[in-house]
């Protein structure tokens, strides 16, 4: 069993369109959304919830005025910030128990914290795992690390062969989480000079947690001068370009009608992806 | 050229008005939007943009500043001498991150789990614990077209963005203008970077996905207690749900740009939009004076 994850530093660069369309592509797979915090993957292949889990993590300080003696102490020790005229800031706390700890007058507890809820959905592809992280959350590396132990499970009782996640924007703790021990990260890019740099990042992040990378022109013909960039890039630095998409409408009239690209556009968009997957596959195998 | 006058400037002097430009989805045009505010608003009055997208910061790459200066951002992590501890385990004990663990004769510290809040120095009986400090990121700071500017960069495998972003927003200025970039999402980095602002203006596109993570993000501000205006990107691709959505829960859309190949072509290039296309600057400072007249309603709301 395999697996594959979609990341790209920059948001908004067609990872989610470009999963959409490996769910229709692969034939033996369990799909997963490790954008816990914004999730979309569900808005294209609408899944039906089979199951609904709780995702308990972290704890919140608080304070019980009754016992409190206001000697200030938790305030001046939190190095978060969290404690202001002997209340706590739930979304500013990080859950250390310092002030829990340290409190002459034991008036602080740690209360478990709801962070979110994941599940587990049917789709017309393959079964999804995906999550909802509580909004002004923390812990959403837990979350991610949660869905994809779940996904692997739901792969090796399926005899699946492969695990496709949708990753998050960015290079920090999401991203690392849903990023560690897979077999391939897929870069989707634009030609653009932030999805250059972004890339960059994100490339770095791979590289240094060992993971080997293939690279994903998304609208390459927006700015042709900086796709040769990218793949100049991509040479010096020894990434495979398992692909070149053109701009076309049809992606956004996919998410408007709620399937994924591939079953609503013309050969030109359809044949590309269908590359695509086919490089990324073969990838895979080795 | 009446459309370029001046807004008044609705903040007293002496203060500054922070408004941060967030987007639950990426790449919605978050920087787009942050950079062309910031560079209309340079003639009238001081500008400052704080980068706090760590993670990719790319501001930088429409502003092209001259970086003057930088210090790195570290957190304290424990340094345990060996010579004073006596394995009694109360650190490990205290750690909520797991960072710490002890067994018999031997103590082993994971700097990159801890998040460096001092319980296990303080709590120490033997006081063999010291803080060092280990480098997360750096924040640099310079001047680019009249404005001052200041961005925050996580070091690439690093996983807690909010240390960094926290030391960014410590270099705000108290007077004038303060325009913050945030990261796409709505977890701990984007409340980092929106909390103590005055007003959060939230950027989306009209297709499903800007919908839902549009919801999303008015969830969060409201959480904080902020208010709230939307500017609508890339507008002619969806339909008109954006602003339905707008209208039931009270929100103003304060600008809309058209989804158009030559804004997208400028910013492939790093143009900042009213640098390519001078006459936006006055959609800019229209936006500016509403989000004015939101900001000034609600604090004498507040007054009174």
């Amino acid at each position: 069993m395999k697996e594959l994850v979609v990341l790209s530093g920059k948001g908004g660069t067609g990872k989610t369109s470009l999963v959409a369309s490996f769910a229709v592509l692969a034939r033996s797979k369990v799909l997963c959304d490790c954008d816990v915090d914004a999730a979309n993957l569900h808005l294209v292949l609408r899944p039906t919830v089979r199951e609904r889990q709780e995702f308990w993590c972290g704890r919140v300080a608080v304070i019980d005025g009754e016992k409190c003696t206001q000697c200030g102490l938790c305030q001046q020790l939190c190095r978060f910030g969290a404690i202001r005229d002997f209340r706590v800031d739930s979304r500013a706390c990080e859950g250390c128990g310092f002030c829990f700890h340290t409190c002459p007058a034991e008036a602080i507890t740690m209360k478990e914290n709801l962070a979110g809820h994941w599940f587990v959905s049917e789709t017309r592809y393959g079964m999804l795992v995906h999550a909802r992280l509580g909004v002004a959350q923390q812990n959403s590396g837990k979350l991610v690390a949660l869905i994809r132990q779940r996904a692997k499970q739901i792969a090796e009782e399926n005899d699946l062969l492969y695990i496709i996640s949708d990753g998050p924007p960015g290079i920090g703790c999401p991203v690392i989480s849903s990023l560690s021990g897979t077999s391939l990260a897929l870069l989707v890019t634009e030609p653009t000079l932030s999805g250059i740099h972004d890339l960059e990042r994100v490339a770095g992040v791979c590289r240094h947690f060992g993971v080997p990378a293939m690279v994903c022109i998304n609208k390459y013909d927006i700015n042709e001068e900086n796709t040769r960039k990218i793949e100049d890039y991509c040479l010096s630095n020894g990434f495979v370009i398992g692909g070149k998409i053109p701009y076309d409408g049809a992606f956004s009239k996919a998410i408007m009608d709620g399937v994924p690209v591939i079953e609503n556009s013309d050969g030109r968009i359809g044949k590309s992806l269908e590359v695509l997957w086919h490089k990324v596959s073969d990838s895979l195998k080795d | 050229m009446l459309q370029r006058k001046l807004p008044e400037v609705w903040y007293q002097n002496g203060t500054s008005v922070i408004i941060t430009v967030a987007s639950g989805k990426g790449g919605t045009g978050k920087t787009l939007v942050a950079t062309s505010l910031a560079l209309s608003l340079t003639e009238r009055t001081k500008v400052q943009l704080l980068d706090c997208d760590v993670e990719e910061p790319n501001a930088h790459l429409l502003l092209s500043p001259v970086i003057v200066g930088s210090e790195a951002v570290s957190i304290p992590v424990p340094e345990v001498d060996r010579g004073k501890c006596n394995y009694c385990g109360k650190c490990a004990e205290v750690c909520a991150y797991n960072a710490i663990a002890v067994v018999p004769g031997y103590v082993l510290t994971f700097p990159e789990l801890c998040h460096g809040c001092g319980a296990c120095s303080y709590l120490c009986p033997e006081e063999a614990i010291t803080e060092v400090g280990r480098e997360v990121g750096v924040v640099e700071w310079g001047d680019a077209d009249g404005i001052k500017f200041v961005q925050g960069r996580l070091n690439v495998g690093e996983p807690l963005a909010p240390p960094v972003i926290r030391q960014v927003k410590q270099l705000a200025n108290r007077e004038g203008v303060v325009i913050v970039d945030a990261s796409p999402g709505t977890s701990c980095p984007v409340v980092e970077a929106v909390k103590g602002c005055d007003f959060c203006l939230l950027v989306t596109e009209p297709t499903p996905f800007g919908l839902n993570d549009l919801a999303l993000s008015v969830e969060m501000v409201r959480e904080l207690g902020l208010p709230c205006g939307v500017v609508v990107n890339r507008a002619g691709i969806g339909n008109g749900e954006i602003e339905d959505y707008c209208k039931q829960n009270n929100i103003p859309v304060l600008l809309t740009i058209p989804l158009d190949i030559e804004i997208a072509r400028l910013y492939s290039k790093g143009v900042p939009l009213v640098a390519g296309l001078p006459e936006w600057s006055g959609h800019f400072l229209k936006l500016f004076s509403q989000i004015g007249g939101i900001v000034r309603e609600r604090a004498g709301g507040i007054k009174r």
